[in-house]
């Protein structure tokens, strides 16, 4: 009898355990860790760690538990993560998600239990407009807004006509939409593909090379990138028809594209060379911590979060439950983004300049990516009128 | 009309590299009963062999060799230490322990060169367009895969139907009980065999590396396919996977290339462009899902037992 009281404390006492560790602030995060995909996924982690670092790993004087998920870059195991981190992990945010499709089937889980969500890069246009949430933020874009920055620029060159390829989900349709918002030329061809298992991309660059196109526009983040641009110059396609892209040419994909990417323009909000205190440190701490390894805008966006939630969680001076206040935090965007200043708009999505990037060598040979110039200033996107939040 | 030429080649070129793959797949499980879902790791072992050896020779085409006997040895003893040991059991067992092998391979590639990939570049003189015929021009590299991929296939052609030992793995594949009781040492042909077909693997790996990534996990997509061509082609048949490569490679590639336009007659525009992509890599498992009703044991069965 004795022991079995014994028993019931000690068990009492295990069970009350995870109350007195609810000092911490509790993150989960939500990525691409295996797969071909997984080093976006650890560029995110890298940037996120770094930026805890930075923050002398306390938010608000608390210590920062971070449980990272791996989404597979599937849409079902995604929202299976989500739902482990809300119900049975009890996080204060999510953040993460690459993939649009991957966010939008984990959405409803976090809205439905008010945890806040920031999405470190995909934007799809649901979650800007009718699917906006209170507890949903940013600190990307929305997807159009990459592309139609583009399409200004093809403009701005007097680009005539345009084919575009993209892949078959969430954000591919996005972004050629996006394009199409903003080019004043002709759209000759639309061709959509397979994705994510569809690498070989022959039959759709020999119709857009018969199609008489002035220009193509793609997008084809990750290893998909390399794969484009590897048949594009294959095919000689580089030498007659000019490419424009968006998420296609960054700093993980370089290294494999090498001289391929030479000349190939591409649209972002963030540039490692963004002449701001915060983004030098940012790039300075990122290259000694990881050797051998570049940040990219995966990893800045990923930063980003981990600042705006140290923003909330400081202004509501650690009580977590005041989610009304610390969502008023959130939208002031009161921290020092790496891409500099930027607003939020009703939908919770960034206001923010897009810049014109190129790859150059670097002194010591290296590839690198470089802006060029500012090709919009403060855009928002276009779907915030379908947001009800105001 | 050039349109048409252009996109037949592309299939051409896609068919015959599924070929390569779909043929060692075929031996081993037509001739020794052998399920391997690792093929699909050895096609990557391939493509990261030659990515190394070029790097360290400056030659891509000495490391595309020294990766080819590489990806044969490896065969050999991947065979030698684990496979052999798995014949006498039941497929699900052999299944189960060559998912093992995928899980551990790519491990294994992920400690020893990293997670991110590695580039194999192209020496300059397969880079360029070469012209065909006047007016089509067409990637010199994905001309040499059809050249390199017909040759093989004539190889393996003259090999199975014309030489001793060819007799032999026709008889394996017809009955192997048989020819183990003439007195024919049926442990090396089985050897003999894998590391053939880790070879073939191999060289279909290191001639897609240049034209996709050398990633992890990059076999097992392509794996599916080449699983769909030996049960179209029949089960132990090389003419059956020659001849089923180069039909799914043209339906998967002409339905690409052909099906949007044909849709956006009848749909909308966005609908047929979501519509298509989904459609044309349906078309093949629509194409197995009729021949496995129709013809069950495949279009070109092996001569049966």
């Amino acid at each position: 009898m004795k022991k079995a009281v014994w028993l019931a404390g000690a068990m009492a006492l295990a069970l009350a355990q995870p109350a007195t560790a609810a000092d911490s602030i509790k993150i989960g995060f939500v990525s691409t860790f295996s797969g071909p995909t997984a080093v976006i996924g650890n560029d995110m982690r890298n940037s996120f760690e770094l930026a805890l670092d930075h923050l002398g790993r306390k938010i608000d004087g608390k210590p920062v538990e971070v449980i990272y998920e791996d989404d597979q870059q599937k849409p079902d195991i995604g929202k299976q993560k989500t739902e482990k981190l809300v119900q049975s992990d009890k996080v204060d945010f999510i953040v993460g998600y690459i993939w649009s499709n991957v966010l939008l089937a984990s959405l409803k889980t976090a809205v439905d239990s008010k945890t806040f969500l920031i999405s470190a890069n995909a934007g799809p246009s649901q979650l800007a407009g009718e699917l906006c949430s209170p507890y949903v933020f940013s600190t990307s874009w929305q997807n159009d807004q990459t592309p139609a920055a583009m399409g200004l620029y093809m403009n701005q060159k007097g680009v005539k006509s345009v084919f575009l390829i993209g892949p078959n989900y969430a954000a591919g349709k996005d972004m050629l939409a996006g394009v199409k918002s903003t080019f004043k030329g002709q759209v000759v061809g639309e061709e959509y593909t397979v994705w994510p298992s569809q690498l070989d991309f022959s039959a759709e660059l020999t119709k857009a090379r018969n199609s008489g196109a002035a220009s193509i526009f793609v997008f084809y983040p990750g290893a998909a990138g390399v794969q484009f641009l590897n048949q594009y110059a294959q095919a000689g396609i580089k030498q007659q028809i000019p490419l424009y892209t968006a998420f296609t040419v960054d700093e993980l994909s370089l290294p494999l594209q090498k001289d391929n990417a030479i000349g190939i323009p591409g649209a972002q909000e963030w540039v490692n060379d963004l002449p701001n205190a915060e983004n030098k440190k940012f790039v300075e701490d990122y290259r000694k911590k990881y050797p051998g390894l570049r940040p990219t805008y995966y990893g800045a966006q990923a930063y980003d979060a981990a600042q705006l939630i140290n923003s909330a969680v400081v202004a509501v001076k650690g009580d977590l439950t005041k989610k009304d206040a610390m969502k008023a935090a959130m939208e002031k965007a009161d921290f020092k983004s790496l891409r500099g200043p930027f607003k939020y708009g009703n939908n919770h999505i960034p206001i923010q300049n897009f810049y014109l990037q190129d790859v150059v060598k670097d002194p010591d040979g290296q590839l690198s990516l470089k802006t060029v110039a500012t090709i919009v200033k403060d855009d928002q996107d276009k779907f915030h009128d379908k947001c009800p939040m105001k | 009309m050039y349109l048409v030429v252009e996109q037949l080649l592309n299939g051409l070129q896609f068919g015959l590299l599924l070929f390569l793959l779909a043929a060692g797949l075929t031996l081993v499980f037509g001739i020794m009963d052998f399920v391997n879902l690792a093929h699909g790791s050895l096609y990557m072992m391939g493509a990261y062999f030659a990515a190394t050896f070029a790097a360290w020779t400056g030659s891509f085409v000495l490391g595309s060799v020294m990766a080819l006997g590489a990806t044969l040895l490896l065969g050999i003893a991947l065979e030698y230490v684990a496979l052999r040991h798995l014949y006498g059991r039941d497929h699900l067992d052999q299944v189960l322990a060559t998912f093992g092998l995928i899980l551990f391979f790519n491990d294994a590639v992920r400690l020893i060169w990293g997670p991110a990939g590695l580039a194999l570049p192209l020496p300059a003189w397969l880079t360029v367009p070469v012209q065909i015929i006047p007016g089509i021009y067409y990637p010199a590299y994905r001309l040499a895969i059809i050249a390199v991929a017909l040759a093989v296939a004539a190889l393996l052609y003259i090999v199975v139907m014309r030489t001793r030992v060819g007799m032999l793995i026709r008889a394996g594949a017809s009955n192997r009980e048989m020819i183990g009781a003439l007195g024919i040492n049926i442990k090396l042909l089985f050897t003999l065999v894998f590391g053939l077909g880790a070879a073939l693997a191999g060289l279909a790996g290191l001639m897609q590396a240049p034209i996709l990534t050398v990633q992890i996990g990059m076999g097992e997509n392509i794996l599916i396919l080449a699983f769909v061509i030996i049960v179209i082609g029949g089960i132990g048949s090389i003419r059956g996977a020659f001849l089923a490569a180069i039909f799914v490679g043209m339906i998967d590639t002409l339905g690409r290339a052909f099906l949007p336009d044909l849709l956006r007659k009848v749909l909308s525009g966005a609908a047929a462009s979501t519509a298509a992509p989904a459609l044309s890599s349906m078309l093949i498992y629509l194409l197995m899902a009729i021949v496995l009703v129709v013809r069950p044991e495949g279009l070109f069965p092996a001569a049966k037992r």
